[in-house]
């Protein structure tokens, strides 16, 4: 137990603790730092791209949180009985999952191009004249937001695939028996009783719908002139850190994320015991 | 809230985060100031000086030129071991002002002119005065423009090792096409819009435009700003974006946008103005030297070729080089300056011209440069250097540089005025120049 809680103080709690002091900071380019007290603080909460960052993530975030209804239903279609080469389609599903953010970046900004792009053709086959997606603010980071919600089906399938193995096949022939329709077995039975699987996806989603960057980042491009428009909490945190040069306006940016998804967290387990039934 | 094991998982997507701060800034905490030998005077080493020092650098395709000079670096001095470390231009900067934070820098290394004044200011690089003084290197060798961009409150640290010239690649098809001629050396920049535009109207049912604009100022806007006898950055170190001749210079990539002369910012920003240009696509295309690689390869590459860049009030076009710098903090500063005198040098240079790596600084090593692509006149980008200006940098070039792209697509894509723009950017852009 001490070895595993050493290195937990070590590389997480120390890093915490070292990044709440220096947020009270400022730095040179090459080091030295004079104590600011809460002037990083008072700078953040009255610079408008902080809120346009957050409503940027919390957008994405809802628009990613809709792939799990998504998924849940197609965890149930790949568990119905008797369906072939139905671990090639869990791997299918998966793959977005452990390909390389960059590497997925960059195929989806060749689909998304609005010139070249096959959505945009196939939008003209129908008469739409569709937008530069990767390039038009407002559209920007819901195109972003789009691929989020493509690369986590898979992994949000696989634990709820795990749930659906879970539950005894009685209460559906018991169910069979009452004369219940497909649909209302689903509702009424592999629902409720996923819910554990569902708020433990919800909950991951979530964090990681509010660490966005890198495909933010690799979609829009550096020198994209709606970044101002489409930034994430995290990108702001990079500009500040790794552009800009301000580390301890970066830290205390990146204290703010870490409240803010400890507070959505903390909420969510509050909200648990409405909607989660356990056995 | 029970303690499931669930509970870990949030805290430690958190800390994933926090701990990426935390290290960079425990890094950081380290002792900062001078460190290493004071910079004495310089004398050659012993020829057989053992030391092992490390050379840095971005660029891994100019990996073989750089071996083969260190190759003949070390025919003079067999007992000095050269490693070298290549990081991709993505994480370099980063790594390099992490080690110039903890004194470990490589004892030579790639520096640029936006990054230049940074480490100049804050000491951490060595001045090359005593190797101009005892003729080790001679500053006059060298474009003048890069030397200036290498010297900071009058104290030397660098020469160019090479240069970059913009000037204007051109797509003799396309503009064949269009039946317009060619551009000439005299063109000016009415020439250039309504060619153009003749491109973009006549070749229109091909998706072909006549010019890219561009959102990179050292291969657009600030050859503009200069033609107009503008200026990024004035003398007195405030921002030069609310002179009318800077605005001119701006004007010019909204009034090719606004014609259809160019795509639109939202088409470039899908599709950068150099991919336009490889796939034929667009007739002319504002760019270095350095395209030379990429457009030689491409599926134009036998119909292409370059001209002067069109003129406004006056002629200019923006000169860039990288320079070899020697850390202060090096443990081996005699050996570091020896190669650093030694990669400046004629045979060094022209070495690095003739195996085609880029275009070599030292007077009259660039002729393979210049024959190096048959039937493209890359003389221009040579020639460029009597009416070149350098690359417009400062202290922290990277705080307004992120302003600029911020600011400026709106300018031009005629979302807003340049003039209003211009005034904010000026004043957002002094108040960092006086932070500095």
């Amino acid at each position: 137990m001490l070895p595993l809680l050493s290195g937990i103080a070590l590389f997480y709690l120390w890093p915490i603790l070292q990044t709440f002091y220096y947020s009270f900071t400022e730095w040179g380019v090459f080091g030295g730092s004079e104590w600011t007290g809460v002037d990083n603080y008072v700078r953040l909460v009255s610079d408008p791209q902080l809120y346009v960052a957050l409503g940027n993530t919390l957008l994405y975030t809802g628009i990613v949180l809709l792939g799990i209804p998504i998924a849940v239903y197609l965890a149930n279609l790949l568990n119905l009985p008797g369906l072939r080469f139905a671990s090639l389609y869990r791997v299918l599903f998966f793959l977005p999952y452990v390909a390389m953010p960059t590497a997925i970046a960059m195929v989806w900004r060749i689909i998304f191009n609005g010139d070249f792009g096959i959505v945009n053709y196939l939008l003209s086959l129908v008469g739409i004249d569709g937008p530069y997606w990767v390039s038009s603010p407002g559209i920007a980071i819901v195109a972003v937001a789009i691929v989020g919600l493509w690369s986590s089906l898979g992994f949000s399938m696989i634990v709820l695939g795990a749930g659906l193995k879970s539950i005894a096949i009685e209460y559906y022939e018991a169910a069979e028996l009452d004369g219940a329709s497909r649909w209302r077995q689903f509702t009424s039975i592999t629902v409720p009783l996923l819910s554990p699987s569902i708020f433990f996806v919800t909950i991951i989603t979530v964090i990681s719908s509010f660490q966005l960057f890198d495909l933010l980042y690799a979609i829009l491009g550096s020198q994209n002139a709606v970044l101002p428009k489409s930034l994430s909490l995290v990108y702001l945190f990079y500009e500040a850190g790794f552009i800009t040069n301000e580390k301890g306006y970066a830290a205390a940016i990146a204290m703010v994320i870490f409240v803010l998804i400890g507070l959505v967290t903390l909420l969510q387990f509050r909200l648990q015991k409405r909607w989660v039934s356990v056995d | 809230m029970n303690s499931s094991p669930q509970r870990s998982v949030p805290r430690r997507a958190l800390t994933g985060i926090t701990a990426a701060i935390g290290v960079s800034v425990l890094i950081a905490g380290c002792a900062a100031g001078p460190a290493g030998t004071t910079g004495g005077d310089y004398t050659p080493p012993d020829k057989d000086l053992k030391a092992e020092i490390t050379y840095a650098f971005w660029d891994a395709t100019q990996q073989d030129a750089i071996q083969a000079n260190v190759d003949a670096f070390n025919e003079e001095y067999p007992n000095i071991d050269v490693n070298l470390d290549v990081t991709p231009w993505e994480g370099y900067w980063t790594k390099v002002q992490t080690q110039a934070t903890s004194n470990t820098l490589p004892d030579l290394f790639w520096l640029n002119g936006p990054n230049f004044q940074l480490y100049a200011s804050n000491d951490k690089i060595e001045p090359i005065t005593s190797l101009v003084d005892g003729d080790y290197i001679d500053t006059a060798n060298y474009p003048e423009s890069l030397v200036d961009l290498y010297n900071l409150d009058g104290t030397q640290y660098g020469v160019p090792k090479d240069f970059d010239t913009i000037a204007l690649w051109y797509n003799k098809d396309i503009l064949a096409q269009a039946g317009v001629e060619e551009p000439t050396a005299d063109w000016t920049w009415d020439d250039l819009a309504e060619a153009a535009e003749t491109v973009s109207t006549k070749l229109e049912d091909k998706g072909i435009y006549g010019v890219a604009a561009g959102m990179d100022g050292q291969t657009t806007y600030y050859n503009t700003i200069f033609q107009a006898g503008g200026e990024v950055i004035t003398a007195d170190g405030v921002s030069g974006y609310d002179e009318a001749a800077t605005q001119d210079g701006l004007q010019v990539w909204t009034d090719l946008i606004a014609s259809g002369a160019s795509p639109s910012i939202p088409q470039l920003t899908d599709t950068p103005a150099d991919q336009w240009f490889t796939s034929g696509k667009v007739g002319m295309f504002y760019s270095g030297s350095w395209s030379r690689g990429a457009i030689g390869d491409s599926p134009v590459k036998d119909v292409v070729d370059v001209a002067p860049l069109p003129q406004g009030k006056e002629q200019a076009t923006v000169i860039h080089g990288v320079s070899n710098v020697v850390a202060a903090s090096s443990k081996n500063k005699q050996a570091a300056q020896a190669l650093q005198a030694f990669l400046a040098s004629e045979a060094a240079q022209k070495q690095q011209g003739d195996m085609g790596a880029v275009i070599p600084a030292f007077n009259g090593t660039q002729a393979a440069f210049a024959e190096s692509y048959p039937g493209v006149n890359l003389q221009v980008f040579l020639d460029a250097t009597e009416y070149a200006k350098p690359l417009p940098v400062s202290k922290n070039s990277a705080a307004w540089n992120a302003l600029e792209t911020k600011l400026l697509p709106d300018v031009f894509s005629g979302a807003t005025k340049v003039a209003d723009v211009s005034k904010d950017l000026a004043a957002q852009m002094t108040a960092l120049l006086a932070k500095e």
